[in-house]
């Protein structure tokens, strides 16, 4: 009956000893996210000096950040759920276009050029969705065959109807009001946006009962699948939510710069993915928080922006957003063999998870 | 719950893919309450069983029965509709979810909040304790932590405990010793006779013999798809039971390559 005996008193002895919001915090996705924050955000305030901490300062990077956070939450869902997406970039672009040519170019109604806009992102969501469900083929190539193509369709229609690669607009006060003013001259109206996407999804990958579909489809699709969870209708939704995500930033950019380019929104496609990585988010899917999201999210856009605080060349964050994303990568996998370990006495074998890994 | 009808009866079970027949004539039985061992070598059809059990796929010809009625089951959901739960070797759980996450998914208890409902983690972790605890399972005392972490053993009681809970009344255990070390096994298998008693019909999958016969009340040999001998308890010996399931001829067959071998290694190095 030693089975018994040995861990009641390993737990007696243990729960004293290590405060448990220590050990609370080891066990969740994000502990590895909010010291790479801090770092930076210590970093820049150093180096940077009292520009980078003033209010400008912080508009820049927030402003950045509340772009692609609007993006990378729910790309980090769907990573979580076990499958990447690409096409971000591209829905990003086509979303602007839509909305410049309906709005500007044709002269439409605001509100229908936005509806249109948002119902390009929901469409080539429930595609990908779709596609990636009913074929074997892995979201990797799905999405970056979608990333492709919308971005060649967005330019050749573009093209054949306006004649030109940049159509401007000229938003009314309320549209410009919701999607594109700046706060006190400086902070996009978006991080509202950002911050309400991020609760939203927060709450439900918490604290709903779909938040646990999206951990078990993640974590194993097939045991997932024979608990009786809709694994597909799961995935398709997940999808429809990212190309959701991308097509309002698409509309956000439109309105705030008055105008859209069919170039834009690529730089998005790894960015996010960068955002959600650092961010604590398994690249394989099954783990990962919505508060990492922001904090990965946080970080990217504190680097990207606070060099130029520095009196440095630009030219370097780039370089460090890949040393960064090396370290966090690294960072995270500690904290989750943390979180594996916790509140156990040694594992008993040593192939626990490696597996899956 | 009439005396007559076995819990759940397989009639001339067979299955083929493109051609290739899996499982050929196959008709067993299992009552409340016993263990069936379903032995056989890899490759021998116990996992495509497994797979028409469960949902996964459904068979090419024969009937299965559940207290004497005729059932379909073409999807996971109908399997454990009718009370069939499946339990994997890595325990089908999911090791970077928490134990009560993981033993509520798909079956999220849920708490009004507002217009919405919440997951109420609390309880699920709660029962997911406890329920394991009624399995001899005292070492997990938090429902917060992630089954990653946890003991092959545990791994598996977690998912057993977890069917039993949601009323599973046929419990399909597909190789739940391999992974394991000979104590953690012993552990399985005390959970297997916890089950039995609590009335449920366990089909116990596995090649290991030693395991089959230290649980079992009802065995069936499969060879190639098909079933090579049918016994109670106390019917076969360990030895009858390995030879059947290694094919007697193959094994001789293997003993004399050996033994040629042999003379060659003893040669070489005189």
């Amino acid at each position: 009956m030693t089975v018994h005996t040995v861990p009641a008193e390993a737990a007696t002895s243990r729960a004293p000893s290590t405060g448990p919001s220590i050990r609370d915090l080891t066990r969740r996705p994000e502990t590895g996210a909010l010291i790479g924050t801090l770092g930076v955000y210590a970093f820049f305030a150093i180096f940077g000096g009292d520009k980078f901490l003033s209010a400008a300062g912080s508009a820049s990077w927030l402003n950045v950040a509340a772009e692609l956070g609007i993006i990378a939450v729910p790309v980090g869902l769907l990573m979580i759920a076990g499958e990447l997406d690409l096409s971000v970039g591209s829905v990003l672009a086509a979303s602007s276009m839509t909305l410049a040519i309906v709005s500007g170019y044709w002269g439409g109604p605001m509100i229908l050029g936005i509806v249109l806009a948002l119902a390009v992102g929901v469409l080539t969501g429930l595609v990908n969705g779709l596609v990636v469900t009913r074929s074997n083929v892995p979201s990797f190539v799905v999405t970056l065959a979608t990333l492709s193509a919308l971005a060649g369709l967005t330019l050749g229609m573009s093209r054949v109807i306006t004649g030109t690669t940049s159509v401007g607009l000229r938003p009314d006060p309320a549209s410009k009001a919701i999607f594109g003013t700046l706060i006190g001259g400086q902070f996009e109206v978006a991080i509202f946006w950002w911050i309400g996407v991020a609760a939203c999804v927060a709450w439900m990958l918490q604290e709903s009962r779909y938040g646990n579909w999206i951990f078990a489809v993640g974590g194993d699709k097939e045991s997932a699948r024979a608990t009786g969870i809709p694994t597909d209708k799961v995935k398709i939704a997940l999808y429809i939510g990212s190309g959701f995500g991308a097509a309002l930033v698409g509309v956000i950019q439109t309105i705030l710069y008055n105008g859209a380019q069919v170039a834009n929104g690529q730089s998005f496609v790894f960015n996010s993915i960068i955002a959600v990585v650092i961010g604590g988010v398994l690249l394989t899917g099954g783990y990962g928080s919505v508060v990492g999201v922001l904090l990965g999210t946080l970080t990217f856009a504190i680097v990207n922006q606070g060099i130029y605080y520095t009196g440095w060349n630009s030219d370097w964050a780039a370089l460090i957003l890949g040393i960064l994303l090396l370290v966090a990568v690294l960072m995270n996998n500690t904290f989750r063999k943390f979180a594996l370990s916790s509140g156990t006495r040694k594992p008993s074998s040593g192939a626990r998870t490696s597996r899956k890994a | 719950m009439s005396m007559a009808a076995p819990l759940l009866r397989l009639s001339n079970v067979s299955k083929s893919y493109v051609g290739v027949n899996a499982l050929n004539d196959i008709s067993l039985e299992v009552d409340a309450g016993k263990v069936l061992c379903l032995l056989g070598d890899n490759g021998a059809g116990k996992s495509t069983l497994i797979k028409i059990l469960s949902g996964f796929h459904e068979p090419s010809s024969g009937t299965i029965e559940i207290n004497g009625s005729p059932v379909r089951l073409s999807t996971p959901r109908d399997a454990s509709a009718h009370g069939i739960a499946t339990v994997h070797q890595v325990g089908g759980t999911f090791p970077l979810m928490s134990v009560g996450r993981s033993f509520f998914v798909g079956a999220e208890p849920t708490k009004r909040f507002g217009p919405l409902r919440r997951f109420d983690k609390k309880f699920a972790n709660e029962v997911a304790v406890r329920e394991m605890r009624s399995l001899g399972i005292t070492r997990v005392t938090d429902g917060s932590r992630l089954v990653g972490g946890l003991s092959g053993g545990e791994r598996q009681a977690l998912a057993i405990a977890r069917a039993v809970y949601f009323g599973a009344s046929v419990l399909i255990l597909d190789e739940p010793t391999a992974a394991l070390g000979v104590k953690e096994a012993t552990h399985v298998l005390r959970i297997i006779m916890q089950a039995r008693q609590k009335g449920i019909a366990v089909i116990f999958v596995t090649h290991n013999v030693l395991h089959a016969m230290s649980v079992g009340d009802h065995f069936a040999v499969l060879i190639r798809g098909e079933k090579a001998d049918d016994f109670r308890k106390g019917e076969r010996t360990r030895e009858q039971v390995t030879d059947l399931m290694a094919g007697g001829e193959a094994m001789a067959h293997l003993e004399a390559e050996l033994a040629d071998l042999h003379a060659a290694a003893e040669e070489t190095t005189q």
